[in-house]
């Protein structure tokens, strides 16, 4: 069938692909990435290998602020930015099917999600050397005497790092299906979805365990543990719940977009 | 192909931007005029299908355009906004709109389109680099890129200089000749004064007069007009006045004379002549009922 019946549209792709990476603002997408490199490599460099922190810096700050911030910004723009500038419009007014619209957008926010969030995640848990620990053996220096063991962790380096990058993956997907869809539904979608990021992702999923189950961060939390198996991480949903919780927000979002969109109407007189 | 409405009225809340309209726009060109905030945006919306009605039937070759993206196969939208991607050259943008339209030759279709509205030249440039006259053309030329039967242009005419004003007019009646129908906005008649066809004028939601342009055009230019004139002794200008086949009326006021007129043209030639063979000294000559409203009050009340 021919690109207009199918959900991807090449050309819609092309044009969401140079608006969104030609506009200033893609300046700021690379920025959650710098301050997750930098904050792991000083990490690395003046602590000792540790377990927690790894788990801490790339978990929870890596799936409840960096992720989400890059999504967002992404999310929002590569077709919020066309609705409020009014250039949408020229998009519209043609027989490319709605779901072709969203669901193209959403491919190229995602992707670029992935390159800018997930990218630096996995970089970042490479740096971080989390789950390198290696077990150590103490022996008694007059060569009498217990040997001291200290377990080191569980998992290989790669392993941990896979983990977090699978993680970060899906939850690139998750949040730009939410961002893409706020973006139809709002003309304030930045602000919006930063105010859910910061009360929900940041706050609410971290500190009250009933709200995990309606958490983008905790879903991607969850898979990556799936690899992981590290209680650092905090996931609170095992690997089954996370998925299938994930691919119901997913649809649930790109449905509500395209019936959005569908009804996307013009304001009446200009001033 | 004809855009019919059939009581069709759209309101925001508690207020009705479109009131109880009944038209049938058929191959040609047709203006849609009125005074700003009359409703003639909000009827152009819901033509293009970017606004459901709230009440009433509205079809575009006999199908709804709501909810219905397959009717851009058969018409053209030139939005009255001025955005485009500007980060694309006209000749992309235009290329662009012929693959979204899955037009079999894209390329071919882009540049008979930009030959039409003779952008040929200017079309290897980036649109951030266009003037807002081009930037007009530019969107034109992607609104034909699929050959539609209908073309519905909102405000086309603003921004442009008078000289791509007439290029727009000549493009738009060949195009109606051709047996396309086109409908456009505009807010501003002597604007269109060289436009053949019919006009809608509409005036604070509702359909105030429907018809051939150039019996309204008349109408418009031979309504009365009321002027407010000053000068070093009114009593006797007064007298002098009353005395000419164009002035139905003189009023003595505190602030001067109000004069109400059959004719702009004469009275403007004839108060200057009787001035000075009075020996008056015209002060101040006004036309105080010069604004859009006023002028499609008239024809409402007509």
């Amino acid at each position: 069938m021919s690109s207009v019946f199918g959900w991807f549209n090449p050309t819609v792709a092309r044009i969401t692909f140079r608006a969104t990476v030609g506009r200033k603002r893609a300046l700021l997408f690379a920025l959650p990435a710098v301050i997750l490199i930098v904050f792991t490599l000083l990490l690395r460099v003046s602590r000792p290998p540790s377990r927690p922190w790894p788990s801490h810096v790339l978990g929870t700050f890596g799936f409840s602020v960096l992720l989400p911030l890059t999504a967002l910004i992404i999310g929002t723009s590569v077709l919020g930015a066309e609705i409020d500038d009014g250039s949408a419009i020229h998009l519209l007014a043609t027989p490319v099917r709605r779901s072709a619209v969203i669901l193209t957008k959403f491919s190229v926010a995602t992707v670029l999600t992935m390159i800018f969030a997930a990218v630096p995640e996995l970089i970042a848990a490479l740096i971080s050397g989390g789950g390198n620990l290696p077990t150590t053996f103490i022996g008694p220096k007059s060569g009498q005497g217990p040997v001291t063991v200290i377990q080191g962790a569980a998992i290989s380096d790669s392993r941990f790092a896979i983990g977090l990058f699978v993680g970060a993956l899906v939850g690139a997907v998750i949040y730009n299906a939410i961002f893409v869809m706020v973006s139809v539904a709002t003309t304030r979608a930045i602000a919006v979805g930063l105010l859910y990021v910061l009360i929900w992702e940041v706050v609410l999923a971290n500190f009250v365990s009933g709200a995990r189950l309606l958490s983008v961060s905790h879903y991607a939390l969850g898979i990556a543990n799936g690899f992981v198996n590290d209680t650092a991480l905090n996931a609170g949903l095992n690997v089954t719940t996370s998925v299938v919780m994930g691919a119901i927000v997913t649809v649930v979002a790109l449905v509500l977009a395209v019936r959005l969109l569908s009804s996307f109407t013009l304001k009446g007189e200009p001033a | 192909m004809t855009i019919e409405l059939r009581n069709v009225s759209r309101w925001y809340g508690n207020v009705v931007a479109v009131n109880d309209i009944t038209m049938s726009i058929g191959p040609g060109v047709t203006g849609l005029l009125g005074p700003n905030g009359a409703g003639k945006s909000t009827i152009m919306h819901m033509i293009a299908g970017f606004l459901p009605p709230s009440r009433g039937e509205l079809t575009v070759a006999g199908e709804r355009s709501w909810h219905n993206p397959d009717i851009y196969r058969s018409i053209g939208l030139v939005p009255e906004r001025d955005s485009v991607y500007a980060f694309l050259t006209g000749e992309a943008f235009v290329t662009a709109t012929a693959k979204l339209h899955q037009l079999a030759d894209p390329a071919a279709a882009a540049a008979r389109a930009i030959a039409l509205l003779d952008m040929a030249d200017a079309a290897g440039r980036k649109i951030s680099t266009y003037s807002k006259g081009m930037r007009q053309r530019i969107k034109v030329a992607a609104s034909l890129v699929h050959d539609p039967e209908i073309l519905v242009l909102d405000e086309p005419f603003n921004g442009m200089d008078p000289r791509q004003r007439l290029h727009m007019m000549d493009l738009l009646d060949k195009l109606g000749s051709e047996g396309r129908t086109i409908l456009f906005s505009s807010h501003i008649l002597e604007e269109v004064e060289r436009l053949s066809g019919t006009i809608q004028v509409v005036v604070a939601g509702r359909l105030a007069a429907s018809g051939d342009f150039r019996a309204i055009r008349r109408l418009m230019t031979s309504r009365p007009h009321v002027f407010t004139v000053r000068s070093s002794d009114d009593r006797l200008l007064a007298g002098s006045m009353i005395g000419r086949p164009m002035v139905t009326a003189v009023e003595l006021t505190g602030k001067g004379l109000q004069v109400r007129t059959s004719d702009y043209g004469a009275f403007c030639r004839d108060i200057a002549v009787l001035a000075r063979d009075n020996g008056i000294r015209l002060r101040e000559v006004l036309p105080t009922d010069e604004s859009l409203e006023s002028v499609f009050a008239y024809l409402v009340a007509d």
